[in-house]
């Protein structure tokens, strides 16, 4: 523009005006785009609690049942397995379970509400592969002489106590997830629900 | 040509510009003579894009992304691929071309940039061909990878798993991000849904502009050559480069050598060993997706290994956030810092034939890593081998960071003033 042509203030300011109202437009217009990404009320409801009946789980046997669509294992400990979380109280992160991976009513040294039963998301912290069980002790196990059992993820290779407590110095950060969870009767437990939320 | 032709013709080009552009980018379009073996690998890439869109719209017709089980308890989209491959006429062929052309396409753009590495094809006033460039390499990467989801497989479900919770390891935004791109608390259907529509329309779009950009850039500028020096700096009288042949009919020609011998090894992998060694097809992805067990030994495909070696070298926590984003952050910058190319080499010659031992073996140190890398990212990692890879990693940033002072220093032979041809 040269200098001597005197600039229309009032239509530059009515132009502005209106790229703003357009550009405002346009963000609005994204929203529902955006929200039609997260998951749907269907994928929500999906989160429903399920039953697991676990009378007929003998003892150091693992059963596995899906909640949202991720492996909820149920473990049934015997005496060794629940002896065996005492070797390896200094070889995991957070043998208290400080960090809030599981319900108030988990937090303790099994991780879980009756000592004989874990109930654990089967997800490996780190990148989400499902880790395996490796129940056998010692050298049987294929693991090492000194295995006291455990999970061992096949991915990156973090290992798992018997009660979900990743050992130090692993690619998975956290113990595995304890569900919020409760006894309707002694052998059935309801996962996904505390009726404490 | 008839004069009743060339009235169409003339009809036409008053209308729309067909006779120039048909002679800006191909009769008129003038190619330095000198092109060798490594200047093949541009239109090959072009044409495994075609292979991979012809092949890609005739699955569509047959393929499902349904995650939910059929009469069988098999996922709609498993038994989908199983149908092309078994009982669509045709269908098995279709499927291996478009299976190998996705190896086919990596290998073919992996040669592409190490030619541009090679001859400095990134450097001014190229820098922006280079950086379509790498923007092309990452949406075919993205392409691939949402392909990858879509047979449903055990790889495919566990792979994407891991991929996506790479995204929850980003400070405050990374649970919720990862959960906009699953559309679910797990992978599903929602997944498998979008990766879909991404991968039939959203990247295939992108990707085809920015091949354009890629194009029009070069035509803009002008192609490099292998003694780096540029064409255009002597001219006839009529204005056109002493040592420029047009594209058209010269290396037309010369590419469908290059397309025919291409096409002869493609073949042999199609009709012979389309799973390429459990490379290009992975064992594991025969097997439907369960989301209950995870396959013992998780390994990305060929292409993708290098990068995720990187991913798997950081195992430091730093600032406080955990190893795991920080091998996010390694492994995206290792892909972006190719961009940066242009001006990380200061070196005076463009061309390896007139750069010095530094830079000469500074080019080996980094290919031998990547080589490594990508073979480590096929195993399972042991202590040695993460200990292996995160001294390849640190070599393969050294490669990129040190460029602006290697590249510098060392003692360069002085560029011809013409191209030199044998």
């Amino acid at each position: 523009m040269s200098v001597d042509q005197k600039m229309d203030s009032s239509r530059r300011t009515l132009l502005l005006a209106t790229s703003a109202a357009g550009g405002a437009a346009a963000v609005a217009t994204a929203v529902p785009f955006v929200a039609s990404l997260t998951p749907s009320e269907r994928a929500k409801a999906a989160g429903a609690p399920v039953e697991a009946d676990v009378s007929k789980l003998a003892p150091g046997e693992m059963m596995t049942v899906e909640w949202r669509g991720k492996p909820v294992w149920i473990l049934r400990r015997t005496p060794e397995m629940l002896a065996s979380l005492d070797k390896t109280d200094d070889k995991v992160t957070d043998p208290l379970s400080e960090e809030p991976q599981q319900p108030d009513y988990a937090a303790n040294k099994h991780r879980s509400i009756n000592p004989e039963y874990l109930v654990a998301v089967g997800i490996c912290t780190h990148l989400g592969c499902s880790p395996t069980e490796k129940f056998k002790m010692g050298a049987e196990s294929g693991m090492g002489a000194d295995w006291p059992g455990g999970f061992l993820c096949p991915c990156h290779g973090s290992l798992f106590d018997l009660a979900g407590r990743v050992y130090k110095s692993m690619p998975a950060p956290t113990n595995l997830e304890v569900p919020p969870h409760q006894y309707l009767a002694d052998t059935k437990i309801l996962v996904g629900e505390d009726g404490k939320a | 040509m008839t004069t009743k032709s060339q009235a169409v013709l003339n009809w036409i080009d008053e209308r729309f510009p067909l006779t120039s552009t048909w002679k800006a980018h191909l009769s008129e379009y003038y190619a330095p003579k000198n092109f060798n073996f490594w200047y093949f690998f541009g239109s090959l890439a072009l044409m495994v894009l075609v292979i991979q869109i012809v092949t890609g719209i005739f699955l569509v017709m047959h393929y499902k992304p349904d995650a939910s089980l059929n009469a069988s308890g098999i996922p709609v989209a498993f038994a989908s691929v199983e149908y092309i491959m078994r009982e669509v006429p045709g269908g098995w062929l279709i499927r291996y071309l478009h299976s190998t052309g996705a190896s086919a396409f990596f290998i073919v753009v992996y040669l592409h940039m190490f030619r541009g590495l090679l001859y400095g094809s990134y450097r001014k006033p190229r820098e922006l061909i280079w950086i379509f460039g790498t923007l092309i390499f990452l949406a075919l990467m993205a392409e691939a990878f949402m392909g990858y989801l879509l047979p449903w497989g055990q790889m495919s479900y566990w792979g994407a798993q891991v991929i996506v919770n790479l995204f929850s390891a980003i400070p405050i935004i990374g649970p919720d991000l990862s959960l906009v791109i699953r559309g679910d608390f797990v992978i599903g259907d929602a997944t498998l849904n979008r990766f879909f529509s991404f991968h039939v329309i959203a990247v295939p779009l992108v990707l085809i502009g920015l091949v354009l950009a890629h194009i029009v850039a070069l035509h803009e500028v002008g192609s490099n050559n292998p003694d780096g020096v540029e064409i255009k700096k002597k001219k006839d009288s009529r204005g056109i480069p002493l040592d420029g042949i047009p594209f058209h009919p010269y290396y037309t020609v010369k590419d469908i050598v290059g397309v025919v011998v291409f096409l002869f090894f493609f073949s042999v992998v199609v009709f012979f060993m389309p799973e390429g060694g459990g490379y290009f097809l992975e064992y594991n992805n025969f097997i439907p997706a369960n989301p209950m067990v995870t396959p013992p030994h998780i390994a990305p495909v060929w292409y993708f290994t290098p990068f995720y070696s990187i991913l798997r070298a950081v195992t430091y926590p730093l600032f406080g956030l955990d190893a795991k984003f920080w091998g996010v952050v390694a492994m995206g910058a290792s892909v972006v810092i190719i961009a940066f190319l242009p001006w990380l080499d200061r070196s005076p010659v463009k061309s390896i034939r007139y750069k010095g031992p530094v830079f000469k073996i500074a080019l080996v140190i980094f290919l031998i890593c990547f080589f490594i890398l990508g073979y480590l990212g096929v195993l399972a990692p042991t202590p040695g081998r993460t200990l292996v890879s995160q001294i390849c990693s640190v070599l393969y940033f050294a490669f990129f960071l040190l460029m602006p002072w290697y590249s510098k220093l060392d003692k360069c032979k002085p560029e011809p003033e013409r191209v030199t041809s044998k």
